[in-house]
């Protein structure tokens, strides 16, 4: 599961309020690379929050990835900035779609309901009695 | 500019669509709406021969076709007829200055003579390349790269078993290819030497023809909501979008059948980057978050509409003797608990659907999907889809899969903004569409007309010679 993935589901729970943001509490993660877009990734900034993303780092024990507040468009999206290592673009992108976490859960913060992460696939599936 | 566009006589109706949604998406919005057709005298719009206006330079023409899965090649017509005499005169009153560039003495270049329909020996091949001397060619031969292709293209007379629609008169073209197919990518990715499959697994000929009418390309982000093996998703990741698959079969998405051979090996398999994201998920109650919408570039899928594989959804009961309601997980199985499923509807799985992408995918995106149809029944010529006030459908392909039912491959495009109002509207129109459609929408009724036993054996005999839409 990605931290794009995190950073879009949400529990359903009955009794849910929000069931967002889910807590992360990864026992196996590792980076898978994949190649930096960055009209993709100036398309999907606008839709994440950064509050859950940066949360989430934190969780898997990064906490030096993302600043605390979102870089302003102007710098993500500098001419070049894609090639240079460490750019705010590049830690985006790490963050975002190269972070991978195999085993582990998601965990609703309104019932603490856990969603089991298994394989690298969350299982966001309710019991018959939680619909 | 007007060119010839010759089809491969296969899947009638997704052939321009096809050439259309790749216009769109080489040349930008609007690109698909301005593409033009016409067809050559004595044709039938079932011919390979159809005459297409594409906007844009030749460049855009070569890229529609290269990318195309059913576009044989796009040529510049230079002339017809239906003799070869005609041939001659049509190809001479051609100017000149459209010809010459191309026929150059540094020049290298190629005749290939090609037929539909009927069959011309190699010797009558050579006769033919022989007899067009009144085309002044300077260049060298070259059959292995030349610069510049030219066709000789001939149809027949409608026979008895050519193939070819009953209007067809024999007609001669030639022409000099602009771009061509590369249908190398079906070999590569058919299903029979793909590690993991399913009983619904799409073949690779229609994944690809599904991702080029969701326009996948890279940058942009394909969502399946009904993963199963992700035969759909690795055409679109073909073409260099991102992807995003769910299923609420954890078996299939997460297990498959071993370490070595799942969804992710798929893409192993073919070198593609694997999807972003693959999540058991339910349909009925999707896992996203409140306030996210417009994520998706386009939603492309096949549905489980319940003749071959039936759709399930959350909320079945475990029938405990002496227990109504729902069953009630004990806690210290709560672990590895594998809920029981519902019957999942056509009927609400489509209003899921629509409703999904309606909220999810980005303005101008596409939703791409596949909607079963019974055949020989009121209204089979002009089924009712279903309709949602954020989408408008562009383009409706039927494909025939028996005698009883076929599939329609609908492409919708949003054009509306997500809002409270249209998601009452959505309702009700979704409420007027599960009322006309209640005979076969519900759970079973459609498998049951499809396996149904005949009243009487078809009349064979009554079936017309040209088959049309069942190539």
């Amino acid at each position: 599961m990605r931290l794009l993935t995190h950073n879009m589901l949400a529990s359903n729970v009955r009794g849910a309020t929000t069931g967002y943001p889910l807590t992360l509490e990864a026992t196996k993660w590792c980076t898978k690379e994949v190649e930096l877009n960055a009209d993709f990734i100036r398309g999907l900034l606008p839709k994440i929050d950064w509050r859950a993303l940066v949360d989430a780092t934190r969780a898997l024990g990064l906490p030096e990835l993302l600043p605390e507040e979102q870089p302003p468009e102007e710098e993500i999206f500098a001419e070049g900035a894609a090639d240079v290592e460490g750019s705010a673009i590049r830690r985006i992108h790490h963050a975002l779609l190269e972070v991978h976490v195999q085993e582990g859960s998601l965990v609703c913060p309104d019932t603490s309901r856990c969603f089991p992460i298994n394989k690298g696939i969350p299982n966001m599936m309710l019991h018959e009695d939680e619909v | 500019m007007w060119y010839l566009c010759v089809f491969y006589h296969r899947l009638l109706d997704y052939r321009r669509p096809e050439v259309e949604s790749l216009a769109e998406l080489f040349a930008g919005p609007g690109g698909g709406e301005s593409v033009e057709w016409r067809m050559p005298e004595n044709h039938h719009v079932d011919s390979p021969f159809h005459l297409v206006r594409l906007p844009g330079d030749e460049r855009l023409a070569a890229q529609v076709a290269n990318r195309s899965l059913l576009v044989k090649g796009i040529y510049e017509l230079w002339g017809h007829g239906t003799t070869y005499e005609e041939l001659e005169k049509s190809v001479t009153e051609y100017p000149d200055e459209r010809k010459l560039p191309f026929l150059t003495p540094e020049s290298t270049f190629k005749i290939v003579i090609d037929s539909f329909g009927k069959v011309i020996s190699s010797q009558e091949q050579n006769e033919i390349i022989e007899s067009l001397t009144y085309i002044p060619f300077k260049g060298r031969v070259n059959l292995k790269k030349p610069d510049h292709k030219f066709f000789v293209m001939e149809t027949d007379d409608y026979g008895s078993n050519n193939g070819l629609p009953p209007v067809v008169k024999r007609s001669i073209f030639f022409g000099r290819e602009v771009g061509a197919a590369d249908r190398h990518l079906l070999p590569t990715y058919q299903l029979k030497s793909r590690k993991y499959i399913g009983p619904t697994a799409m073949d690779a000929e229609m994944a690809f023809l599904m991702a080029n009418q969701g326009l996948a390309r890279p940058g942009k982000l394909v969502y399946d909501p009904f993963v199963g093996t992700g035969s759909i998703l690795v055409a679109a990741a073909h073409f260099g979008a991102m992807t995003m698959g769910a299923d609420i079969d954890i078996r299939v998405v997460r297990d498959g059948r071993g370490p070595d051979c799942n969804v992710w090996s798929n893409f192993e398999q073919y070198k593609l980057p694997e999807p972003l994201c693959l999540l058991r998920a339910d349909n009925n109650l999707p896992p996203w978050r409140p306030g996210l919408k417009e994520m998706f570039d386009a939603i492309i899928c096949d549905p489980p509409y319940g003749v071959r594989a039936g759709g399930r959804k959350s909320g079945g009961r475990k029938l405990i003797k002496g227990v109504k309601g729902p069953y009630t997980v004990p806690d210290e199985k709560r672990d590895n608990h594998i809920p029981s499923t519902a019957p999942y509807s056509l009927a609400e799985c489509v209003h899921d659907l629509l409703h999904l992408a309606a909220r999810m995918v980005v303005m101008g995106g596409r939703l791409v999907f596949f909607y079963p149809v019974l055949r020989g029944e009121d209204g089979a010529a002009s089924p009712q889809f279903p309709e949602h006030p954020c989408f408008k459908l562009i383009t409706s392909s039927e494909q025939i899969l028996s005698f009883r039912y076929s599939r329609v491959l609908l492409t919708m495009v949003k054009v509306a903004p997500y809002t409270e109002e249209i998601e009452k509207m959505a309702a009700e129109r979704h409420q007027e569409f599960r009322e006309n459609h209640h005979k076969w929408m519900e759970e079973g009724n459609l498998h049951s007309a499809v396996f149904e036993p005949a009243d009487g054996k078809p009349d064979r005999d009554s079936k017309p010679k040209y088959r049309g839409k069942y190539v």
